[in-house]
């Protein structure tokens, strides 16, 4: 099963979600209250640990597992990532959670996540629905 | 108290989800991104004849698993090495939520609010059912979230992500400041 090391570093994934209280509502109201450093020290350390290990990669020239270069992510500017973003931020701000926490709320105990999942789920549906006439 | 049941400081959380990112790479090529299995989910369950989701789904089945292991993380995490304390957040947040009568701050998500029993409430139904639709219908627009965009976007220094990281905070700050506060007190 070539998929079962995905699945062991999504558990740290969630563990650290977790753990981290990333995936707790009340955290994630502080954070917008900008009522405590917590959730602001977790970017703040997880985007440079990212940066870091990816200059490393692409200066040592790492190989994947297979042997394979490894492809440097690239996101492309569309208006959407304005327009889609603030509107997810609403939601953030309402359910305490972005789409990892929904997975880590559920396996956490919060079992009704699952409903907000499956609205999360009707909502992209909704967007792929309606692409071809939203400003892209 | 025991280590195992002790929430992470933020210089242990941060550190461990950013490793992630180069993880993911080294031992598949694969982009860290968790909004995309909400699309997943559209491709393999109700694909339609709608575009965004009439793709070979079982190619990108990789992060189906890695979504199963953040619910298994949650349940080590948050069930068998439950913190049994509150979590710890300031005095002027606890205040804030005590003036809409949130008082039963255990747990990592208030009970009061998020129920089954709440889902049915204009309250509930507005802070599960469409905030859970304004995540999935957003992070789609934006082709990413707090993973993609955020944290792999950001580490791998791409502008549209810094745009897009901007916009779901201002997102949430304006909505918490101005909106919130009046769905809270329905």
């Amino acid at each position: 099963m070539k998929n079962i090391k995905y699945l062991i570093v999504g558990v740290v994934f969630g563990l650290a979600l977790t753990k981290g209280e990333a995936m707790s509502w009340y955290r994630i109201q502080e954070m917008f209250r900008f009522e405590s450093f917590h959730m602001f020290g977790i970017f703040m350390t997880a985007i440079p640990t990212g940066a870091l290990s990816l200059s490393l990669i692409r200066k040592w020239k790492f190989k994947t597992a297979e042997g394979k270069l490894i492809v440097m992510p690239e996101k492309q500017y569309h208006h959407g990532v304005i327009i889609g973003s603030l509107i997810f931020g609403f939601g953030w701000a309402l359910t305490g959670a972005c789409p990892g926490p929904f997975y880590t709320q559920i396996g956490s105990g919060s079992i009704v996540t699952i409903a907000t999942l499956t609205s999360a789920v009707i909502g992209t549906w909704t967007y792929g629905k309606f692409q071809k006439h939203l400003p892209d | 108290m025991n280590i195992l049941f002790a929430p992470w400081p933020w210089y242990i959380a941060g550190p461990v989800i950013g490793l992630t990112v180069p993880l993911l790479l080294l031992i598949g090529n694969k982009n860290l991104g968790i909004s995309s299995t909400l699309r997943q989910i559209c491709a393999a369950v109700v694909p339609g004849n709608i575009s965004l989701f009439n793709y070979d789904w079982k190619k990108d089945s990789w992060n189906l698993f890695f979504a199963a292991g953040l619910v298994m993380g949650g349940f080590i995490g948050g069930v068998v090495f439950a913190n049994p304390k509150n979590v710890d957040i300031s005095s002027s947040t606890i205040n804030y939520f005590k003036s809409f009568g949130i008082t039963d701050l255990s747990g990592l998500m208030p009970t009061q609010l998020f129920s089954w029993s709440a889902v049915i409430t204009l309250k509930g139904f507005l802070m599960m059912i469409v905030g859970g639709f304004l995540v999935g219908f957003g992070t789609r627009y934006a082709r990413g979230c707090t993973s993609g965009h955020g944290i792999l976007g950001l580490s791998a220094l791409q502008w549209p992500s810094l745009v897009a990281t901007a916009s779901f905070f201002a997102g949430g700050i304006i909505f918490s400041h101005f909106v919130l506060p009046y769905i809270l007190s329905l």
